[in-house]
């Protein structure tokens, strides 16, 4: 019986719903809003309703984060985790700038007592040369609980529950979920303690302890004591073998660092180090509960990936729920955390931004952070827009600007995220990338006697004006970058804005504007360092300079553009491509002619940029951060003064004079202060761009009614095409059973019978 | 035939032991173990202390082949090839360089990287033969014409591009599909069903010419006219005929593959966010992570060798004149 056209039609729609279920596992209601509001559009990555729940969703690129052992991580993709799951001393005002240094679960930001050789107590101007220690006794808040987790539970008879625990137990726990029993505890001093001791533990690579080791009394010596504990510990176990026994250092202290008492930690520093507080703000400070370490060295916890390395055990806001390698993973909020209040204050322009709202509510906002792996530009971008991500990364401002960079070129991208509301504030960030001169080469570094420091002084400064960092930022940065004149980044004591902070060197000031000197003053530079034309005026030869770069040959656009910028004065650069390693054992080893470099601040402070050139820290022959191995007596004397002031107008002074001294020296071309941008979802509130405060989770909040409106609107599914499809489908059978009636009635001689 | 597989697992064995010590010659080749300290370190304030920490810690303080600071056998096996390489033989990977348990891992990303191999393997074999015997079915009309037409531009094109043009069309223009994502449950259909289609896709026409060409050589044979001759139709002869003498060159290629699926796809993975085997041995290339590349070649070596066994093994099974007797 023939159906009329109506019922054809419903039995069309029926099996294409069919069809659209087989295919997307989806129900019959997804993508319509108006059936319930659990609903998701079929294209959603999540399960049904999630938008709708109090979570942030996010993505992390490449892989999941190498290492969360505070001890250990020092990588910004880690940094989401680690400062929202652990809780330094100190932290930053999240909207404050410039950055101000705040107690996080300290009680105050201690000053330190200074003391002589004797111990006699010093006042705080006493002169440098009296101080023999530093000592900050910094006092904690007390009743802050340690997130849920089964290294704190204990039965009824207040044994430990896990703990001893046979490794057949764990042969299917992969996951601190695994554990049905969990507890916590008050944080203490002890735990501060534990966790900087733990620094020194021979069984943890800290990439901090020698550093810190430099300046708190007794560090090294500690670590020393451990390495023979270590050793003792490991007689008679197999080389090879990872289950180790328990390495306790709660037996084992030093004076360095002591707990006074439950609520006050002591920590003494060999004499004036005003930056010692900023290393409190990062999780090397992290405090380490020993029933957590206790309870990760047992046996069988590595095999399962149970480790602090997996599975933070902090105070923070958050901790983590979920972790499934290079997939997902789910920070949930700590029931146990103490409801830290919004800041009331800010920069200017904040209570404009509507950043000063929240005044006073207890944060966290969000219920839970889902971080998904996306190793792919297309996916997360479609995503974003889509509004399956609320924010695209939560550790790096690079998606934001290259979102901002994509607006600037074309219209459609502007106009789209327009219509998305998307946010894209900017920032200028305390980092910097340069352009090194290695200090020990002959050609462009000191140069051995006061002529041929002379020459190559003059051949530096000449690349300098030749090399012309505002093209660089158009073409390169997109514009996204502030130009460098010296190494202060702005926002930092020491950065003087323009134009009272232009490069004389480099830049003449035209109408209270700088402008780059006009090549020929760069050539005539040339010429007297040796090399009129970009050649020896000894030998004819022509001037061949080196650079090394791990930039990829797909970057060639940036290495043709480098040549150009040294063929403007007639000099040759030759390009060493080199991988990582190889990169980074000849600026160990200092034969890398010239590099360019970046540099992200650990803390807010002048010190942090200027030891880059200060010769005690020169990579060879003391494996120090000074890369480009200058020395400079005048500098490193001003330096030693300046690290030991506190903030101030003394320190300001001579952070100018040191400026002075390198911009005259040229050790670095200065580069650029790249901009950072945040992006960020219309519905994500209390979202302010940095790169500084790492804890910045707690703060922002989610319209998730919003959220929800909006993805339903921007995600309707089309189906037309499988109606396309159906009739492909239906002509090309047409024609099938057309050619094979033909084919049927081909006779012989290849006509067709009738 | 029991004779044939013990000889051929023995040689197994040997490769298997060459392509150990090959990745490890090649591996430490480029790299020094203090490289791997400093890349999983970081860049900043690495210094001698902490790359010394991090080799004990992972097992690399030890000279490479030979140890002269020991005595008798131990100046081979205190060494980091005989101690990573013993429990290999066992298919014991021990941990990677971050510290995980490799057969933890590849227990975990098996499942994905077959959910999402095993599907397009079928399918895209099905397809493939299906749209191969169509295009032979029709070899004397413009059907079969424009089919070869279609099967050269579908094997000119990229598989990235199927990728890229996969997720423009089904997850931006039509918003059918996710982007990426993976899932458990039913949930898992909407991640897979893109990759999956994109897959058979890209390898439909390199494949289906392959076997159109196999299938045709076959029809021209005597047996075919003699079918035909007995009045046999035109679809019996194709199915239930040719397919199965023309199986053995098609069975070399897919069998062999077979076990292979296990290591997943490289690019697929990546694009669709499927956390398999194939994602995790890039990333561990990337991270220059010896523990896992090594385990990886290893398990691919010893699935291939698997694989080529399978398919001699199946090619008894689908002509009986073959013998290993």
């Amino acid at each position: 019986m023939a159906l009329s056209l109506l019922e054809a039609s419903t039995v069309l729609k029926f099996r294409l719903l069919l069809l659209c279920m087989l295919l997307v596992g989806c129900s019959p209601e997804s993508g319509d809003s108006k059936h319930g509001a659990a609903d998701s559009p079929i294209n959603s990555p999540y399960s049904r309703g999630a938008e709708q729940r109090n979570t942030l969703y996010t993505a992390f690129s490449q892989r999941s984060p190498k290492a969360l052992d505070p001890a250990k991580s020092y990588s910004s993709n880690e940094t989401p985790f680690t400062y929202n799951i652990y809780e330094p001393l100190y932290g930053y005002h999240y909207l404050k700038r410039p950055y101000e240094l705040i107690p996080r679960t300290a009680q105050t930001v201690a000053e330190p007592v200074l003391i002589d050789k004797q111990g006699n107590a010093l006042a705080a101007n006493a002169p440098v040369s009296a101080v023999a220690e530093s000592i900050y006794d910094i006092k904690i808040q007390p009743g802050i609980l340690f997130q849920p987790h089964p290294a704190f539970a204990r039965d009824a008879s207040a044994n430990f529950v896990y703990y001893p625990i046979k490794a057949e137990a764990l042969s299917h726990k992969f996951s601190i979920a695994d554990f049905e029993q969990t507890g916590t505890r008050e944080l203490t001093a002890h735990d501060y303690v534990y966790g900087l001791r733990r620094l020194a533990s021979p069984r943890v690579a800290s990439p901090i302890y020698s550093t810190l080791a430099e300046y708190i009394v007794g560090f090294r010596e500690y670590g020393q004591r451990l390495r023979e504990v270590d050793r003792e510990l490991r007689k008679g176990l197999a080389a090879t073998t990872t289950e180790l026994p328990w390495l306790d250092l709660r037996s084992a202290g030093f004076v360095g660092i002591e707990a006074l008492d439950p609520y006050t930690v002591r920590i003494r520093v060999k004499g004036v180090y005003p930056q010692f507080k900023y290393w409190l703000a990062m999780t090397f400070a992290a405090p380490i509960p020993w029933e957590a370490d206790r309870f990760y060295s047992q046996p069988g916890m590595a095999k399962s990936n149970l480790s602090l390395n997996n599975w933070p055990v902090g105070t923070g806001p958050y901790m983590m729920t979920e972790s499934i390698q290079d997939r997902r993973h789910v920070l949930t909020r700590n029931p146990n955390f103490r409801g830290e209040p919004y800041p009331c204050e800010g920069e200017p322009g904040d209570a404009e931004a509507g950043l000063l709202a929240d005044c006073g509510k207890p944060t966290p906002f969000i219920d839970q952070i889902v971080f998904n792996m996306e190793k792919e530009s297309i996916p997360l971008q479609g995503k974003f827009l889509q509004g399956y991500y609320d924010i695209p990364q939560v550790d790096s401002g690079a998606y934001g600007v290259a979102m901002l960079v994509a607006a600037t070129d074309s219209a459609d991208k502007a106009s789209l995220y327009a219509e998305h509301g998307i946010k894209l504030p900017t920032t200028v960030e305390a980092q910097i990338q340069y352009f090194g001169f290695n200090y020990k080469d002959p050609v462009v570094g000191k140069g051995d006697t006061p002529v041929q420091q002379m020459r190559n002084r003059k051949l530096r400064q000449a690349l300098s004006i030749a090399y012309n960092w505002e093209e660089y930022a158009t073409i390169f940065n997109n514009d996204q970058a502030a130009i460098a004149h010296g190494p202060i980044p702005p926002g930092i004591l020491g950065y003087q804005a323009l134009p009272l902070g232009y490069n004389p060197v480099v830049y003449d000031l035209v109408d209270g504007k700088p402008i780059r000197k006009p090549l020929s003053i760069a050539k005539k530079l040339l010429a007297e360092a040796g090399y009129p034309d970009g050649r020896d005026a000894t030998t004819g030869e022509p001037l061949v300079l080196h650079f090394d770069s791990t930039l990829a040959y797909s970057a060639s656009s940036q290495l043709d553009w480098m040549r150009r910028q040294f063929a403007s004065l007639g000099v040759q650069l030759d390009i060493r491509v080199t991988d990582y390693n190889r990169f980074q054992d000849k600026i160990s080893q200092g034969s890398a002619q010239m590099f360019a470099l970046g540099w992200d601040a650990d803390y807010p402070d002048a010190e942090n940029f200027l030891i880059l050139f200060y010769g005690g820290h020169a990579k060879v022959p003391t494996g120090g951060e000074n890369v480009v191995n200058y020395v400079n007596p005048i500098y490193d004397a001003l330096f030693e003064k300046m690290r030991d002031l506190p903030d101030g107008p003394e320190k300001e002074s001579l952070i100018v004079q040191m400026t002075d001294v390198l911009r005259e020296d040229a050790p670095w071309m200065f580069g650029v202060f790249p901009k950072s941008a945040g992006a960020f979802q219309q519905w994500v509130g209390n979202a302010k761009p940095t790169q500084m405060v790492r804890n910045t989770l707690q703060y922002l909040k989610i319209d998730t009614k919003l959220r929800h409106q909006k993805i339903d609107q921007w995600n309707p599914p089309i189906w037309w095409p499988f109606g396309l499809l159906s009739l492909v489908v239906a002509l090309t059978l047409g024609l099938a059973w057309r050619a094979l009636r033909r084919q049927d009635k081909q006779t012989a001689f290849g006509e067709v019978s009738r | 035939m029991i004779g044939y597989i013990t000889r051929r697992l023995f040689y197994g064995v040997i490769i298997l032991i060459g392509v150990n010590l090959l990745t490890f010659i090649l591996f430490f080749a480029v790299n020094t173990p203090d490289d791997m300290a400093r890349l999983s370190i970081g860049a900043r304030r690495v210094n001698a202390d902490a790359i010394e920490k991090w080799k004990v810690e992972h097992g690399y303080d030890k000279p490479l082949f030979l140890n002269a600071r020991q005595d008798g056998i131990a100046r081979f096996t205190d060494t980091i090839f005989y101690q990573r390489s013993v429990t290999l033989l066992a298919f014991d990977f021990g941990d990677s360089d971050a510290g995980r348990d490799i057969n933890h891992e590849i227990l975990e990303r098996m499942g994905p990287s077959l959910s999402l191999a095993l599907p397009t393997f079928v399918l895209g074999l099905l397809a493939s033969i299906i749209f191969a015997m169509v295009l032979v079915f029709f070899r004397t009309t413009a059907l079969d014409f424009w089919g070869v037409v279609l099967c050269g531009v579908m094997l000119s094109i990229s598989s990235l591009f199927y990728i890229i043009a996969g997720q423009w069309l089904f997850s931006k223009i039509f918003r059918l599909v996710p982007y990426s994502g993976f899932s458990g449950g039913l949930d898992i259909i909407k991640f897979l069903a893109l990759p999956i289609i994109v897959s058979v896709l890209a390898r439909l026409g390199a494949e289906a010419r392959f076997y159109r060409s196999l299938f045709l050589e076959e029809i021209g044979k005597d047996y075919v006219r003699t079918a035909r001759a007995k009045g046999l139709g035109e679809h019996i002869i194709l199915f239930r005929h040719v397919l199965r003498n023309a199986l053995l060159p098609i069975l070399t290629g897919t069998v062999s593959a077979l076990p292979l699926l296990f290591m997943g796809s490289l690019i697929a993975e990546s694009f669709f966010g499927i956390p398999g085997l194939g994602s995790y041995t890039l990333d561990a290339i990337n991270a220059q992570d010896f523990a896992i590349v090594r385990a990886m070649v290893f398990l691919g070596s010893a699935l291939y060798v698997v694989g080529l066994i399978l398919a001699d093994v199946s090619y008894t099974l689908a002509d009986p004149r073959v013998r290993f007797d």
